[in-house]
């Protein structure tokens, strides 16, 4: 097994790829405005860096969101058409889920029993969702959701809190943990978890958790006074 | 004709997901989604319904246009996708499927303008295009006069609109006529029954002084004011609007200024061929006029057919099969989606 992992729902655009047992080479880098520029280059570096070409490649694992739209559709449409190319599966794995995987391999038990992931959903908001600490991992709880971080409830905040959504809103969210932004790695592995332990994974599929905006229709303007 | 490099292009500038084929300069494939349906309630195309909905139609339109022209990605000599003009966000979803389409199956790749590519779509439907070649393209976006000495890698604009494109003015009086959105096709359909004498509405930027300062210009705003105001006053006084006489009327000074510019700028440099190009170049009366026009100049005068004039992805797979065959140098894998890319710019 070959996962090509990706993400661009966060600041991060980055690349990894996983060979079922670990991550064999990941490439990330921080821009917020430039997912477009980046990844494409960045699977070719990585897959250089593991030593391992396009060809071997089994499966394409990416970030579904939720994240600002623009930077997530260019991880989704390049994971798409990538499988596509090859004749492989694409998955889709929810973000914050790779956000909290991660904080959750790097440090399980400073976690506690609970912890919160809060990415920047711009407009003041955040992207967030809560999750369990298990033996087997971080567990979601409920669907992702996006509101204002003084809007979530007390107890929530309160938690040990993953993702810039804890740095850009310090003065609402508890003590911070884990990663700000995601890494391509963690998703993959979480990714390769699922798997192994048999269960299905997602589709590509975009998790916006907002309408596009747009106003119907006004009524006519008049030009005469 | 079997020779020439075979190039799959990616069109997402605006509303249309388009997905082309191209062997040398002949078209193997034209697959196209378009979201305009979901845009009419807006009277506008949304950016962000818009870019949703070319993240859905990405993928089953290159595997569409791969099965109408029967060839297998692996049998592609590059990739051309169109990195600017166009929405921003919209762009780059093309520019990203057409990256992964470059790595995943190691072939070239060319980021090209999608204004050169609505005139290099005429390659497929009537040959390898004059050297010069005069091109007026007309659309929702863009109205523009362009000196093409070579399609590949030397477009040089002469004028361009310096409010509302045509095609814009188009979708503003269908509105104020209360036809549907978008309105150029629908425009088109009701003047066929009009008097298009019926009233003479202002041709924008014709008048002496302003034909010195803006010679290859266009203006359709006032153009648009003038037909509203019209309207209106009929409204106001209890009359009926004659829809069909004011469409004809409205197309008629629209089409009179467009190909008297063009047939202008063929005369004054020395060009013979005069191509038209965009969604506007569907129109039945502008085709009539500038076809007349262009009889009595002695230009010899081209349009694709209407399906190919509108945004598709033949157009850019046009254009790279055409920069593949010239041998132009491929695009880096970090190039950017360019929401205002220049016209004089044919590749990033
Ligand atoms: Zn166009």
């Amino acid at each position: 097994m070959l996962l090509l992992g990706i993400d661009t729902a966060t600041s991060a655009v980055t690349v990894a790829v996983h060979d079922g047992d670990g991550v064999l080479a990941e490439c990330s880098t921080l821009d917020a405005r430039r997912h477009g520029e980046y990844l494409a280059p960045g699977i070719t570096q990585t897959l250089a860096d593991a030593g391992r070409t396009v060809d071997e490649v089994t499966a394409v694992v990416v970030g579904t969101g939720p994240g600002p739209f623009t930077g997530l559709r260019i991880g989704l449409v390049t994971a798409r058409t990538f499988a596509f190319a090859r004749g492989i599966p694409v998955f889709g794995v929810c973000s914050l889920d790779a956000m909290a995987h991660q904080a959750w391999l790097e440090d399980a038990a400073g976690l506690g029993q609970s912890l919160v992931v809060a990415t920047d959903a711009r407009r003041k908001e955040v992207y967030w969702a809560r999750y369990n600490v298990c033996p087997a991992g971080a567990l979601r709880r409920g669907e992702p959701m996006v509101a204002k971080a003084g809007a979530i409830a007390d107890d929530v905040r309160g938690l040990p809190v993953a993702g810039r959504g804890a740095v850009l809103y310090a003065e609402w969210f508890g003590r911070r943990v884990g990663p700000l932004d995601v890494s391509a790695g963690a998703l993959a592995d979480l990714a390769a978890r699922r798997l192994a332990a048999g269960e299905e994974l997602g589709a590509a599929d975009p998790m916006y958790l907002r309408r596009p905006d747009a106003m119907p229709l006004a009524l006519r303007k008049q030009v005469l006074p | 004709m079997t020779g020439g490099p075979l190039v799959l292009g990616i069109e997402s500038s605006c509303d249309e997901t388009g997905v082309g084929i191209v062997r040398g300069h002949t078209l193997l494939a034209d697959a196209i989604a378009s979201s305009v349906e979901e845009h009419a309630r807006f009277g506008g195309v949304v950016p962000e319904v818009a870019s949703r909905a070319h993240l859905e139609a990405m993928v089953p339109m290159i595997d569409r246009a791969c099965r109408d022209a029967g060839v297998r990605l692996d049998d592609l000599d590059a990739i051309a996708v169109t990195a600017g003009p166009g929405l921003a966000g919209a762009l780059l979803v093309g520019v990203a499927a057409a990256k992964s389409l470059s790595v995943a199956l190691g072939k070239p790749l060319y980021g090209v303008n999608h204004l050169a590519a609505h005139v290099a779509v005429d390659i497929v439907e009537h040959g390898p295009l004059a050297e010069p070649t005069m091109a007026m393209l007309v659309s929702g976006g863009h109205s523009s006069l362009l000196l093409v000495p070579d399609i590949t890698q030397d477009v040089r604009s002469l004028g361009s609109t310096i409010d509302d494109a045509a095609g814009e003015a188009f979708d503003k009086v269908a509105r104020v006529l209360g036809l549907p959105f978008p309105g150029g096709p629908h425009v088109d359909r009701v003047a066929v029954d009009g008097n298009s004498g019926h009233v003479f509405f202002p041709r924008g930027l014709t008048s002496g002084r302003d034909m010195e300062r803006h010679r290859f210009d266009f203006s359709f705003s006032g153009l648009k004011t003038s037909v509203a105001r019209w309207v209106e006053a009929r409204e106001r006084a209890g009359e009926p609007v004659p829809v069909a006489d004011v469409a004809a009327s409205f197309q008629e000074a629209v089409v009179d200024v467009l190909t008297r510019k063009a047939v202008l700028a063929c005369r004054e440099h020395g060009v013979d061929d005069l191509l038209i190009g965009g969604g506007v170049a569907a129109n039945t009366r502008l085709r009539a006029m500038a076809r007349e026009r262009c009889d009595a100049a002695g230009i010899r005068l081209r349009v694709p057919r209407p399906g190919l004039c509108t945004d598709n992805g033949a157009m850019v797979a046009a254009l790279g099969a055409a920069m593949v065959s010239r041998g132009c140098a491929p695009s880096a894998l970090d190039l950017p989606a360019d929401s205002s890319m220049p016209v004089t710019l044919v590749q990033v």
